[in-house]
């Protein structure tokens, strides 16, 4: 029986082996691929392109503009001498922001009246833009409460101190490096990607090609011809998650927290499960093409916008967050999470494990019925 | 013509690939569209409140009525959070230290801490922005109170932002993602049609059939595209539809220009699944280069949801090479800011250069092939 297993896998690794650029794909491409996207993927909203139209030009006005520059968040790309050129810089995205200091700014704060500033953002990409709101009250903020103490210590007070003396701290990623959130939702990425997409042309292009009714004629169980096929995957994986941990490590600082035989139980898993998917998705298509097309279309989009990777699930409607239950990219990327960056313990993802022992075996029970069903026969 | 034909029967009789091609798109572009949002709202928040006093309350209620954090609990310990923090069951912490409102009232700071899980870092920075909105606005107040119990009558001007959003003033990030999602599932199907389309037969060795009949290579390579160029735009039109029937999102612009916009683009998406499909000697290989060496780079390289500004310069300069990141700027472009032909002319150009290239590519690289 494991002869037969092992006589297949070598088999399958001799054709994986003969094409070069397949091998090179499956084993070096994820960890290319963590090089340039862990480069390239950046949430954060830095460089604001600013103009501004300062119709005061006080040094109450300039004071203000100074906290817009020296922020750090906001780059002053222009200086204008009327409001109607603010139309055309955020039609052709020449900046993202425009703010009109009213021409009598200085004279209102002096006589102790509010003194509405106006502030324009591009709302397309609504996310940078509720950022760069943040970031526009705080400043304006901190310039009010700086105009306040000026009030507060000339009404006699000594010492202005801060009603509330306010500490954020961050966890975990105290600098809140994107990499650092972003490099285990890629390795959940390439890795879903990589193995069930590999797999999933495997055994229908013994179909397509014909040679499927050669096997089916010699004695090879199905179980066994399945097993004998997934294996050289599964070695081109394990190759390809070691390359791109490495990776991760030297390029990004991003090591293992936690400990690395959960990682390495939680990763044999996840590929399990994910090579199985792609077996059902071989043993139930006709053509090569539509295995491609299914392959991708249940793994890859699902996988970068439904498992967390980037788009948080809280925020889902709830009949959305039910799907999510259905991608085993979540569980694993919530497990790899807090093995990678918080190292926590297995009490805090033994229900991601189990989850993705669930669905390991639902599918291979599935796979196994719809084989013996099946067999050979309709091939 | 009999070409195209034969072509058309070969796909209309793939029963699955139909329903592959048609049901797919719909499926997948409404779920992802619910999905895609980027906006942090609902923050799941834990509270430490060791004074729950009137100021404390207020405090925690100023958290809540901020919309942008949800209470998941109150916890009575600092074990408790990190429980709650280590399992990911909440994002952020408050701890609001004991005598917290004495304190306040007499003018010592009280400290106040927040804790902010980083690991989700897209949730975090918004989050600790939000709270320091709060907590600085709640101090901004009792300095007011303050200033009026000192010096009665002193009036002192605050600085007050007036924001005004345009193009998306409700800051709907669907309205920012649906677009993109759009562009990508066009890409995803429209390569998947051609990149196999040759090296199939060549793999099941109907290939050299074709090279010995008298036609001509064009003729073949028009004839692979036009089918998957007709089943491209059904999923335009579907995908569009759905876009703007189910999702609401508003069409600003002119739509035949985006219609015909779409279709410049799906010329580039199918010549490139036809150049890849022309390099390649199996289907495993032109799936796996077609996989990691175009999609994968559209994904994450197009401004889809990773902001190309923020990218180091080399990569900002590969995007230049994607059709995906022009065809963004155009869907964007004519969806939200209802701009015309005039402001798109750069990336429909850039867009038919990179379409005529790559069908030039692919029509050498066929020749070689027959030959």
């Amino acid at each position: 029986m494991f002869n037969r297993i092992i006589a297949i896998a070598r088999k399958e690794f001799r054709q994986v082996g003969r094409d070069r650029r397949s091998l090179g794909i499956l084993i070096f491409i994820p960890a290319f691929m963590l090089l340039m996207f862990g480069y390239a993927v950046d949430f954060d909203v830095r460089d604001i392109g600013l103009a501004v139209y300062d119709a005061d030009n006080s040094s109450h006005s300039r004071e203000l503009i100074d906290a817009f520059i020296h922020s750090g968040y906001f780059n002053l790309k222009y200086h204008l001498d009327s409001a109607a050129e603010i139309d055309p810089l955020l039609d052709r995205e020449l900046v993202r922001v425009a703010i009109v200091i009213p021409h009598d700014f200085s004279a209102s704060i002096l006589t102790g009246n509010d003194v509405p500033v106006q502030v324009l953002i591009d709302g397309a990409n609504a996310s940078a833009a509720a950022t760069v709101m943040g970031y526009v009250h705080t400043i304006v903020q901190d310039y009010t409460l700086a105009l306040m103490s000026d009030v507060f210590l000339f009404s006699g007070e000594t010492v202005f101190a801060q009603p509330v003396d306010y500490h954020p701290r961050v966890w975990y990623n105290p600098e809140l490096r994107s990499p650092v959130f972003l490099i285990p939702g890629l390795i959940a990425f390439i890795l879903m990607v990589t193995s069930t997409v590999a797999t999933s042309l495997s055994i229908v292009r013994e179909i397509e090609l014909g040679t499927m009714e050669q096997i089916a004629v010699s004695s090879v169980h199905p179980a066994q011809l399945i097993i004998g096929k997934i294996i050289p995957y599964i070695c081109t994986s394990i190759l390809s998650t070691i390359l791109i941990l490495i990776g991760g490590y030297v390029l990004f600082g991003v090591g293992v927290a936690g400990s690395f035989l959960m990682l390495s139980v939680l990763v044999l898993l996840f590929l399990f499960v994910a090579l199985v998917w792609g077996v059902i998705i071989s043993t139930t298509s006709k053509t090569q093409q539509v295995a491609f097309m299914k392959a991708l279309t249940t793994t890859m989009l699902p996988t970068f916008i439904l498992s967390g990777f980037v788009f948080p699930i809280h925020n889902m409607p709830v009949v959305i967050q039910a799907v999510t239950y259905l991608v085993p990219a979540r569980y694993f990327l919530e497990a790899l999470r807090a093995i990678m960056i918080k190292g926590t313990g297995l009490t805090a993802y033994w229900e991601q494990i189990a989850a993705l022992l669930l669905f390991g075996t639902l599918l291979v029970i599935a796979s196994t019925v719809h084989m013996k069903r099946r067999g050979y026969s309709t091939y | 013509m009999h070409l195209i034909r034969k072509e058309f029967y070969q796909f209309l009789r793939d029963r699955s690939m139909i329903a592959i091609v048609l049901l797919a798109p719909t499926i997948q572009l409404i779920l992802l569209g619910y999905a895609a949002i980027l906006d942090v709202r609902n923050i799941p928040l834990v509270v430490l409140d060791m004074d729950s006093g009137y100021h404390s309350r207020a405090l925690v209620d100023r958290f809540v009525n901020s919309g942008y954090y949800s209470i998941v609990d109150y916890v009575q310990s600092v074990n408790e959070i990190d429980d709650y923090i280590d399992r990911g069951d909440a994002s952020v912490a408050l701890v609001i230290p004991k005598h917290f409102g004495n304190d306040l009232y007499a003018g010592y700071s009280p400290k106040l801490q927040v804790i902010i899980d980083g690991s989700e870092t897209n949730i975090a920075t918004t989050g600790m922005n939000y709270a320091s909105m709060i907590v600085n606005r709640y101090s901004q107040n009792i300095l007011l109170e303050r200033i009026d119990r000192l010096a009665h009558g002193t009036v002192i001007s605050r600085v007050i932002p007036e924001i005004r959003i345009w193009y998306n003033p409700s800051l709907e990030s669907r309205n920012f993602m649906i677009p993109g999602i759009v562009g990508m599932l066009l890409m995803v199907i429209t390569i998947n049609l051609t990149s196999l389309s040759i090296v199939k037969e060549k793999e099941i060795g109907t290939f050299e059939q074709l090279a010995v009949t008298p036609i001509r290579s064009y003729h073949l390579l028009a004839g692979k595209t036009i089918p998957a160029m007709i089943i491209g735009m059904a999923d335009v039109i579907l995908v569009l539809s759905i876009a703007y029937l189910h999702f609401g999102i508003p069409i600003k612009g002119s739509i035949l220009l985006l219609l015909c916009l779409s279709l410049i683009f799906l010329l580039t998406t199918l010549g490139l699944g036809l150049f890849v499909s022309t390099i390649s000697r199996t289907q495993q290989q032109a799936m796996m280069t077609s996989v990691f060496f175009v999609m994968l780079p559209m994904i994450f390289l197009s401004g889809f949801v990773f902001p190309i500004s923020n990218m180091p310069v080399i990569f900002q300069n590969i995007s230049y090479l994607l059709p995906l990141r022009y065809f963004f700027e155009i869907v964007r472009g004519i969806f939200l800011k209802g701009i015309g032909i005039v402001d798109l002319w750069k990336q429909v150009c850039m867009l038919s250069i990179f379409g005529v290239a790559i069908f030039t590519l692919s029509a050498i690289r066929f020749r070689k092939n027959i030959g």
